[in-house]
C-alpha cells in the first residue's frame, strides 16, 4: 500500500521551532532556540532553573508570544496571521505543574469543557470520549469527583486526560511530576509511558533523570535561553560534550 | 406604667396600623420592584464592565475605573439629588422611580464591578493557560472558566454590598418615590403616629430577610468540593 505523502514524512518533523527569541521587557529570555521534534519522539528538556524551559514550551502554543523565530506545526506556520491559532492550540496538549485542573468542574467536566466548546461535541459523544481518556490514565471511576477530592497525581492525570481527549499531535508538559509527592510520582511516570508507547509525541520539561534515561529518544540541555547541547539520552547522560552539561547533571543527581 | 403605655400608643398603636397599611402595603411593592431592578441592572453591569476590563485596552479601562472610583466615592443621596434636580436643566425630566433605580444601580454597578474584579485577578493565571491551551477562545474561558471562579469568590462581599446599597431605597422618600418609607411617612404625619414608622421598618425586616438567608444558601451552594 502507498503510504500517502504527509508533510511529517516529507520533512521529518512534526514541531519545528527555529531560532525562537523570546524577550520580557528588557531581558532576553530565549536568545534564539531551535527544538525539532519527529512523529513519536520523546524529547526531555532539561536545564538549570530560570533557563526558560517554561518559555519555551508556552512559545511553541503561542501562550507567550515569541519575540522572533518561526514555529511549524506538521507544515502549518503557526505564527502566520491566516493561521487560526485556537484550531491549532487543540492540537498541541499542554500539562501543567501545577496540573490547573478547572476547581469548580468535575472530573469528566474538566474533560470535556473543550470538547463541548471548542470541537462542538454533542454531550453524549464528549462524555463517552472523556471517560474512553480517563480510562487510558485509570481515572474513569472518579469522573465524578471534584479536583480538590483528588491527590497530585490523580489531578495530573486528569490533566493529562483532558489534553488527551482532544486528540493532540502532540502534548507539552511542563514539569508535571515536580509538584508532586513521591510517592504519587511514579503513577504518572506511568502514564506518560504508556503514552510513548502509543507513540504519542511529547516535548517534556522535567528533572526526572531516571526516567529520562529510561524513556526519552532526546534530551536538550536549555541554559540561559540557549541549547548548550542536544542528543539522545546515552550521549548526553554518559557522554556529554559540555562541561556545563557534566556539572548541571552531577548536581541533579543528588 | 403611664410611660410603658404612651409608647404602646407611639409605636404599636392597632388602630393607626389597621388605618394606615394599605398605603405602607403599596410601598412594599414599589420597594420591592425598585430593589429587584436595581440588583439585577447594578450586578449584570458591575460584571459586564469587570469583563470588559480583562481585555485590558486602556482607552476602556480608563473610563470604567473613572466610574468606578467616583460612584463609589459619592454619598448615594447625592448622586440622587444631582440627578433628579440637575438633569431637569437640560431638559431631561425623568420619573423619581426611575431616577432611585439609575443612581443606585449605577452604584451597585461601580462597587460590583470592583467585587467581580478582585474575584477575576484572584483566579490564577494557570486557569487561562489551561483554558487556552485546550483551544478555547479568550471569551469561552472567561465565560466558562474564570467567571464562574470569580463569582464565587465575589458572592460574600458582593452580597454584603448589594444589601447595604438597596438599603437606600429609602432615599427614595426624598425625591417622592412611594416606596415604603416614602409611604410610612406621608402615613406619619397624616396620624401624627409612629405607628406606620413601626410597620414600614418591620417591612423593611421582611423584603431583606430573604435576601441574606438567600446569600447564605448561594455561599454553600458554591462551595464545590468542600474547601
Ligand atoms: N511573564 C514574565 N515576565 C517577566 N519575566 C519572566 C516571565 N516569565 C518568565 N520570566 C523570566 O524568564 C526566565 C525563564 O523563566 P522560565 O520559567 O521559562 O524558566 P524555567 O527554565 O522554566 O525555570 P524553572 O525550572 O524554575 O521552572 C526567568 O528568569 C524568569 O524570571
Ligand atoms: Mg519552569
Amino acid at each position: 500500500m502507498l503510504m500517502s505523502s504527509s508533510p511529517v514524512a516529507s520533512q521529518g518533523f512534526l514541531l519545528e521551532a527555529l531560532q525562537i527569541r523570546k524577550t520580557f521587557g528588557q531581558t532576553e529570555v530565549l536568545k534564539g532556540v531551535d527544538l525539532q521534534v519527529k512523529a513519536g519522539e520523546l524529547v526531555f528538556l532539561i536545564g538549570p532553573s530560570g533557563s526558560g524551559k517554561s518559555t519555551l514550551l508556552r512559545c511553541c502554543n503561542r501562550l507567550e508570544e515569541p519575540t522572533g523565530g518561526t514555529l511549524k506545526l506538521n507544515g502549518t506556520d503557526l505564527l502566520a496571521r491566516s493561521t487560526d491559532i485556537n484550531e491549532m492550540r487543540r492540537k498541541i496538549g499542554m500539562v501543567f505543574q501545577s496540573f490547573n485542573l478547572y476547581p469548580h468542574l468535575t472530573v469528566i467536566g474538566n474533560v470535556t469543557l473543550a470538547l463541548r466548546k471548542v470541537m462542538k461535541m454533542p454531550k453524549a459523544e464528549a462524555d463517552a470520549r472523556a471517560i474512553e481518556n480517563l480510562k487510558l490514565v485509570g481515572m474513569a471511576e472518579k469522573a465524578l469527583s471534584y479536583p480538590s477530592q483528588l491527590s497530585g497525581g490523580q489531578q495530573q492525570r486528569v490533566g493529562i486526560a483532558r489534553s488527551l481527549a482532544l486528540n493532540p499531535m502532540m502534548i507539552l508538559m511542563d514539569e508535571p511530576t515536580s509538584a508532586l509527592d513521591p510517592e504519587l510520582v511514579d503513577s504518572v511516570l506511568e502514564v506518560i509511558k504508556s503514552l510513548r508507547d502509543r507513540g504519542m509525541t511529547m516535548v517534556i520539561a522535567s528533572h526526572e533523570m531516571n526516567f529520562a534515561r529510561n524513556a526519552a529518544d532526546r534530551v536538550v540541555f536549555l541554559e540561559n535561553g540557549l541549547v548548550v547541547e542536544s542528543g539522545t539520552a546515552e550521549q548526553i547522560f554518559t557522554n556529554a560534550q559540555h562541561e556545563r552539561t557534566r556539572q548541571f547533571l552531577r548536581q541533579v543527581r543528588h | 406604667m403611664e410611660t410603658w403605655n404612651r409608647f404602646v400608643f407611639t409605636f404599636f398603636n392597632a388602630d393607626i396600623a389597621w388605618r394606615y397599611w394599605p398605603t405602607i402595603v403599596e410601598g412594599l411593592w414599589v420597594t420591592i420592584a425598585a430593589g429587584l431592578l436595581v440588583v439585577v441592572t447594578g450586578v449584570t453591569c458591575g460584571m459586564l464592565l469587570a469583563s470588559l476590563r480583562t481585555l485590558g485596552i486602556r482607552a476602556l479601562n480608563i473610563p470604567i475605573i473613572l466610574f468606578v472610583d467616583i460612584f463609589r466615592a459619592l454619598p448615594p443621596l447625592a448622586i440622587i439629588l444631582v440627578i433628579f434636580f440637575g438633569l431637569p436643566n437640560v431638559g431631561i425630566v425623568l420619573p423619581s422611580l426611575v431616577v432611585l433605580w439609575t443612581s443606585l444601580g449605577a452604584v451597585l454597578a461601580a462597587f460590583s464591578e470592583e467585587v467581580f474584579w478582585a474575584g477575576i485577578t484572584s483566579v490564577p493565571p494557570g486557569q487561562w493557560m489551561a483554558s487556552r491551551s485546550t483551544g478555547m477562545t479568550f471569551g469561552q474561558t472567561l465565560f466558562h472558566v474564570i467567571l464562574p471562579q470569580a463569582v464565587k469568590l465575589a458572592i460574600p462581599p458582593l452580597t454584603n454590598r448589594t444589601i447595604s446599597i438597596t438599603k437606600n431605597l429609602a432615599l427614595g422618600s426624598a425625591i417622592g418615590v412611594n416606596e415604603i418609607l416614602g409611604q410610612a411617612n406621608s402615613a406619619l404625619s397624616m396620624s401624627s403616629n409612629a405607628t406606620p414608622l413601626t410597620m414600614g421598618a418591620f417591612l423593611y425586616v421582611l423584603v431583606f430577610a430573604p435576601l441574606i438567608l438567600a446569600s447564605r444558601m448561594l455561599e454553600r451552594r458554591y462551595q464545590w468540593g468542600g474547601h
